[in-house]
């Protein structure tokens, strides 16, 4: 079985290797970079044999487990909930581990995500996101000292921001965002998302805080709403209707 | 495994919103380059009438015409855009339906490009060139 390690390796924990589709031939464009190897980037080209069932992030460990072991790239759980493997993928943002690799044949060019520093190959400074993230005030915020019991709020109150709350921080909104491309101050789709998390819970009481913070600058007057946060979140949230909604706050409420 | 000469990355193949956005980008900047080359030769009118109809005369050239298509297609898309981008701005809710906006507008604007482009291009091939449509 030596030619087709990767169905033993990666199928055999959950069965699916058993008359999966026969085999398909991907070709496998990466975007490396490794500063003690050169200043600039390269693109490397890889063929692999695969199936259309796997996902694109079995090929990624294919190429770097049995072609090339300086490939690097984050990846954690595998099941699109870390939010570690986002990256360009035939040229939209999208978790390695969300895309099959019978939706991008016969070839996929995988990229780092943009608008953070690339540190090597797919793996990114994502320290500059999370600066954005933590400016927003991403916690619940109640001065009223210890409640004897849950914080209590009805079942429109919790949907008012259900959406929101389904953020993993993957960087995939944020790093699709011209605007955030060319102005690394803008605190970025998925800061303001999960601003609005907490702005429009009814047990927080930062919301006047936040909106001033994102009122700033750097904050929400920077999007110009071209949706391809929208369009890259693999939870799809609604990305563009939470900062416009956070816009509307600034306009209505706090002017 | 074959080595790529570019260094550069692709093309990020966006929502229909990144294309508008940079065709209202560009659509604005050619309005504005457009204005100052306008604030000058209406300026000229304080020079007299003769001057003013001798640096207005270059709007009867055929070329500068065409132009003067593309300052109407240009002035029109940012318009509809924009007010697109307001309807985002003010109603939250109709980020849903932005596939339908983007559509609904670009097809306004394509549609009244028809019978501009007949009437002006007919303009030029009258009052220019001398032909008799």
């Amino acid at each position: 079985m030596a030619e087709e390690p990767l169905g033993d390796v990666l199928d055999d924990s959950d069965g699916r290797r058993v008359g999966a589709g026969g085999k398909v031939t991907l070709a496998l464009r990466i975007r490396r970079y490794n500063p003690d190897v050169r200043e600039d980037s390269w693109w490397d080209e890889f063929t692999i044999d695969t199936e259309p069932d796997d996902r694109l992030l079995d090929a990624l460990h294919q190429v770097k487990w049995y072609q090339d072991g300086t490939l690097a790239l984050r990846r954690s759980c595998a099941h699109g909930i870390c939010g570690s493997d986002a990256m360009m993928i035939n040229g939209k943002n999208r978790l390695a581990c969300k895309v099959l690799v019978k939706d991008v044949l016969p070839k996929a060019t995988v990229e780092p995500i943009r608008g953070l520093p690339v540190l090597k190959d797919l793996i990114v400074d994502m320290e500059p996101f999370f600066a954005g993230y933590r400016s927003v005030l991403p916690y619940l915020i109640n001065d009223e000292g210890e409640p004897d019991r849950e914080r209590l709020q009805t079942p429109e109150e919790r949907h008012r921001f259900d959406d929101t709350t389904k953020c993993i921080l993957c960087a995939a909104c944020t790093t699709a965002c011209p605007i955030f491309w060319g102005d690394e101050e803008y605190v970025g789709p998925a800061a303001i998302v999960n601003a609005h998390r907490f702005i429009y819970d009814s047990r927080d009481d930062g919301a006047d805080e936040r909106l001033r913070i994102l009122a700033e600058r750097t904050g929400v007057f920077r999007c110009r709403t071209t949706f391809n946060c929208t369009e890259a979140c693999p939870r799809g949230i609604e990305v563009t209707k939470a900062i416009q909604e956070v816009k509307r706050s600034i306009l209505f409420e706090r002017f | 495994m074959a080595k790529r000469k570019t260094d550069l990355g692709t093309l990020y193949k966006g929502s229909p919103g990144q294309w508008s956005w940079i065709a209202h980008r560009v659509t604005g900047v050619a309005i504005i380059l457009f204005l100052f080359a306008h604030v000058v030769d209406t300026a000229v009118v304080g020079w007299g009438p003769d001057a003013y109809n001798r640096v207005v005369a270059v709007y009867h050239n055929w070329f500068v015409r065409v132009l003067e298509l593309g300052l109407v297609a240009a002035v029109l898309y940012h318009a509809i855009n924009g007010v697109k981008i307001m309807v985002f701005d003010f109603w939250p809710g109709s980020t849903r339906y932005m596939k339908q906006l983007s559509i609904a507008s670009t097809g306004l604007f394509l549609v009244a490009m028809i019978p501009i482009t007949w009437i002006m291009g007919r303009d030029i091939l009258n009052l220019s060139l001398g032909w008799n449509l």
